[in-house]
């Protein structure tokens, strides 16, 4: 018979594989579901999970989808790290692309190199803003930031609503609910003549290399741990658990609004009610499938991404519903946390003694 | 068939060739005793010697992989603490399981297999209560009751099912002499009437004072078995520990230094929900000396622990000086800079982080004053040869500076803690139970360089439950009780009766429970 035991350390062999079991059971598991539903289940999970890697011409759509996803996903791994559970992403998300958008319908007739950096300032900060009132709630009154955090994207995503159809509605847009477009000196520049790799990749993939630094080489990354792990060990070594809390949601505040802005000064290029495609949310699945660490993130980044230009595909190829990529995603946080428990515990075959 | 002869009544216990493997681990080797009825018998060994699991092998928590248990001559298997119980096994364990809020009356009824009416179980509790002359009042809330009368509920609990073998594990362990020696008696009455005590310890003038034969633990093995009240106790410790004993070795005598900690009027709320709050504490460490800080279990040891630290500030910077200078509001990291440098009780989650390796573990309180990471940059380089020098010098038993702190036995990640401590040379060093639950060879090599510190001329504070560790350490000795802290005195002219007392404070004088 099958029985559980309790490894006596953590296996870092399966801290790595672990990811990998889980994407190999979440394309096991499809495959069943959407066969017993009455699709081509294999075709499915070909088309979402292995399509987008074997297609060149998809790949910058990797790219596209996969940079806010890492980058969001970084900012939200470091406040894991420190038990800070910030799941208002989106919100935060919603904001720095509000602030962005506001220089941007601020600065319309202007020109000049300064306009884009400034934009990119506004997103950084509008995040960091929507992210210092879970800070200071859970700091000075010890109010959860899961909740509040939450709550405050449907706050978020409501002023966006009233702001595209209210007053930042284009004058000229036959009255569609949507700002004006953005002008040249708005919009991210792209990285690749004629294609769709926008500047925002590059600046995710360099971010998460500073993340990486910053968590493995530097007394403030020891912090965020020592906080996470072992409370009073923090305090004892003389960390600051307020200090680390206000720090890690104001990171993953603005790297949430950094996201928002590259988001509407690139692929939206404008504001518009399908503004939030919930990338906050389907972050905190990368950030896990990353183990935490910014270049595993990288990683889980680049899977989510395919899943979402997968379900494209599928939609096309074998007629799945959208709402199939938000279930594969959903399937593969469960698997997850499921093919965690092997982490720290192993099976092992045991004959029944009489 | 032959009537069995007087002289060969079975015995209540006997294990035969108990054997239990954990991954990387044999904790029990072969293990055989027996245990006469109506016999104190104790289990003797270090921690790591193996005591727990047999322990736990005979109260059914956990089975052995090879041998027998007898009961009474007859084969007897033990799936689970339950049937223990119906067998007739109690047990008492280091650690109580009770709830704070609730009272002792309660408290014993949760712990009882089958339900007893509430007025009966009154009538049991005061009958046993009465017949061992045990002070206890069964209507008081767990939260205000001494260590001392929170075993006596799980003593309760146990002779409630008429026990025919009673299992006490470290039981005086937190307890103030007056309350040893009561503790004693109620055992020795026990055994009088026929029940069985397995007595687990590694303190040898109790089980001298107590026990009628020993089983001395080893790796795993039985090492000897002896009559302690015959056996020195030199050659029980001797055989316990696999070598000889060191002895601590004072220097110069020792006290005449500038003061270098005064602590001066510190009060502090206590943490809620059972806290203990400081009231006016004050206090002076001199250069060169060893002031030990006496006291049972929760008198306010950890919060003065943390107000020193700097994990919880003072009310004004002048409540606590170093060397002086007034730090009563500067916070831990500061403090530490500053030459300050504590150790709280708690190992795993407080002085280390046990998910981090010991090289990491370095890094938490030796940052302030090493150059471990200038710029705020860890210097990967520094840290590791910070932890390989404290694994070298103090002798922590470990794969190396890469081992989590998690997986290591406590007199080593102990010895680590205090290594780190004591490396960076600070100017008082303050330690809470530094050898709690360290095998004696480690709390003999933990207390020596705790005495050599001194003698280099820091100031030493060591708050410990455990007097003998203090009378052999400390020049002066405090006591403190409720969150207030009595005035030091020499060790030399101190009786451990008057100890005792000082410990026990309101606590000692209980009134028998009129029943």
């Amino acid at each position: 018979m099958l029985e559980w035991r309790r490894r006596r350390e953590p296996s870092t062999l399966m801290l790595a594989l672990s990811p990998l079991i889980a994407i190999g059971l979440t394309m096991l598991l499809g495959m069943i579901v959407f066969t017993a539903m009455g699709y081509d289940g294999f075709h499915a999970v070909g088309s979402i999970f292995l399509t987008p890697f074997l297609e060149p011409q998809r790949w910058a759509d990797i790219g596209v989808k996969g940079a806010p996803l890492i980058l969001i996903a970084l900012g939200l791994a470091v406040g894991f790290r420190a038990n800070v559970w910030n799941i208002g992403a989106e919100g935060q998300y919603v904001m720095g692309a509000i602030a962005g958008t506001g220089v941007a319908l601020l600065t319309y007739d202007m020109t000049g190199w300064w306009i884009l950096p400034a934009m990119v300032l506004a997103g950084i900060l509008g995040g960091m803003a929507w992210a210092a009132i879970p800070a200071f709630l859970r700091v000075k009154l010890q109010v959860s930031e899961i909740l509040t955090s939450l709550m405050l994207t449907y706050v978020a995503v409501q002023l966006l609503y009233f702001l595209v159809r209210g007053p930042w509605k284009d004058p000229g847009g036959f009255n569609f609910p949507q700002t004006r477009m953005f002008t040249a000196d708005q919009t991210l520049p792209m990285v690749l003549e004629g294609s769709l790799v926008h500047l925002g990749i590059p600046v995710a993939l360099l971010l998460a290399i500073i993340a990486w630094l910053l968590m493995e080489k530097t007394t403030a990354g020891y912090a965020i741990k020592v906080v996470g792990l072992a409370p009073a060990a923090a305090r004892h070594g003389g960390f600051s658990a307020a200090r680390t809390t206000w720090a890690t949601m104001l990171i993953s505040g603005a790297l949430a609004g950094l996201a928002g802005l590259f988001e509407a000064a690139g692929p939206f290029g404008q504001l518009t009610p399908q503004f939030p495609v919930g990338y906050g949310f389907t972050a905190i699945i990368v950030a896990f499938l990353g183990r935490l660490n910014p270049l595993g993130i990288v990683f889980g980044g680049i899977v989510l991404a395919a899943t979402y230009v997968g379900g494209e595909i599928a939609q096309s190829t074998v007629r799945l519903p959208q709402a199939a990529t938000g279930m594969f995603q959903a399937m593969l946080l469960f698997m997850l946390l499921a093919t965690d428990v092997l982490v720290r515990w192993r099976i092992v075959w045991k004959r029944r003694t009489a | 068939m032959n009537q069995p002869r007087e002289q060969e009544v079975p015995p209540r216990l006997a294990l035969a060739h108990i054997s239990k493997s954990f991954p990387g681990v044999k904790a029990n080797d072969d293990i055989s005793l027996s245990v006469r009825p109506g016999e104190i018998h104790a289990l003797l060994g270090e921690n790591g010697a193996g005591k727990s699991t047999l322990v736990k092998i005979i109260y059914g928590v956990q089975q052995a992989d090879e041998g027998s248990i007898h009961w009474n001559g007859e084969p007897a298997a033990i799936p689970s603490p339950k049937a223990a119980r119906k067998l007739g096994i109690g047990m008492v364990f280091q650690h109580f399981s009770l709830f704070d809020a609730m009272t002792v009356i309660e408290n014993i009824a949760l712990g009882l297999d089958e339900a007893v009416d509430r007025e009966e179980l009154k009538r049991r509790v005061a009958a046993i209560l009465q017949s061992y002359s045990l002070p206890l009042d069964p209507e008081r809330e767990v939260h205000t009751l001494s260590v001392g009368e929170r075993q006596r509920i799980e003593i309760v609990r146990c002779l409630l099912q008429k026990p025919k073998l009673l299992i006490m594990d470290e039981p005086t362990s937190v307890l103030t002499p007056q309350e040893v020696e009561r503790l004693f008696e109620t055992l020795r009455q026990i055994a009088a009437e026929g029940c069985s005590i397995l007595y687990i310890s590694h303190k040898l003038h109790e089980i001298k004072a107590l026990c009628d034969s020993a089983t001395i633990l080893r790796g795993g093995r039985v090492v000897a078995t002896c009559d302690p009240k015959v056996e020195t106790t030199k050659r029980m410790a001797e055989l316990m520990i696999g070598a000889e004993l060191r002895k601590i070795e004072h220097g110069k005598a020792a006290g005449g230094g500038a003061v270098r900690l005064e602590v001066k009027g510190l009060s502090l709320p206590g943490e809620p929900p059972f806290g203990t709050a400081l009231d006016n504490v004050s206090f002076e460490a001199r250069a060169g000396e060893i002031l030990g800080i006496a006291g049972v279990a929760g008198n306010g040891q950890a919060e003065l622990l943390t107000a020193l630290s700097g994990e919880q500030l003072a009310a004004a910077p002048e409540a606590i000086r170093l060397d002086c200078k007034a730090i009563g509001l500067e916070g831990a990291g500061a403090r530490r800079a500053l030459g300050l440098a504590c150790v709280p009780e708690e190992r795993n989650g407080h002085a280390a982080v046990p998910d981090f390796s010991l090289a990491d573990n370095g890094v938490l309180t030796a940052r302030h004053r090493l150059p471990l990471a200038p710029h705020g940059f860890i210097s990967r380089g520094a840290v590791r040869r910070f932890a390989d020098g404290v694994i070298k010098l103090f002798d922590v038993r470990t794969t190396g500076n890469a081992a989590l702190a998690r997986s290591l036995s406590g007199g080593n990640l102990q010895k680590f803690i205090m290594g780190r401590e004591i490396g960076q040379q600070p100017a008082v060093l303050v330690v809470s139970q530094p050898t709690w639950g360290v095998d004696a060879g480690a709390a003999a090599a933990i207390r020596q360089e705790l005495v050599d510190l001194a003698a280099k001329g820091s100031a030493v504070v060591v708050i410990s439950q455990d007097l003998d560790e203090l009378l052999e350490l400390a020049d002066r000795l405090c006591v403190i009780n409720e969150g207030r802290l009595s005035a030091p005195r020499p060790v030399a002219s101190l009786g451990i009766d008057e100890i005792g007392l000082m410990m026990g404070g309101i606590h000692g004088a209980e009134e028998p429970v009129h029943a």
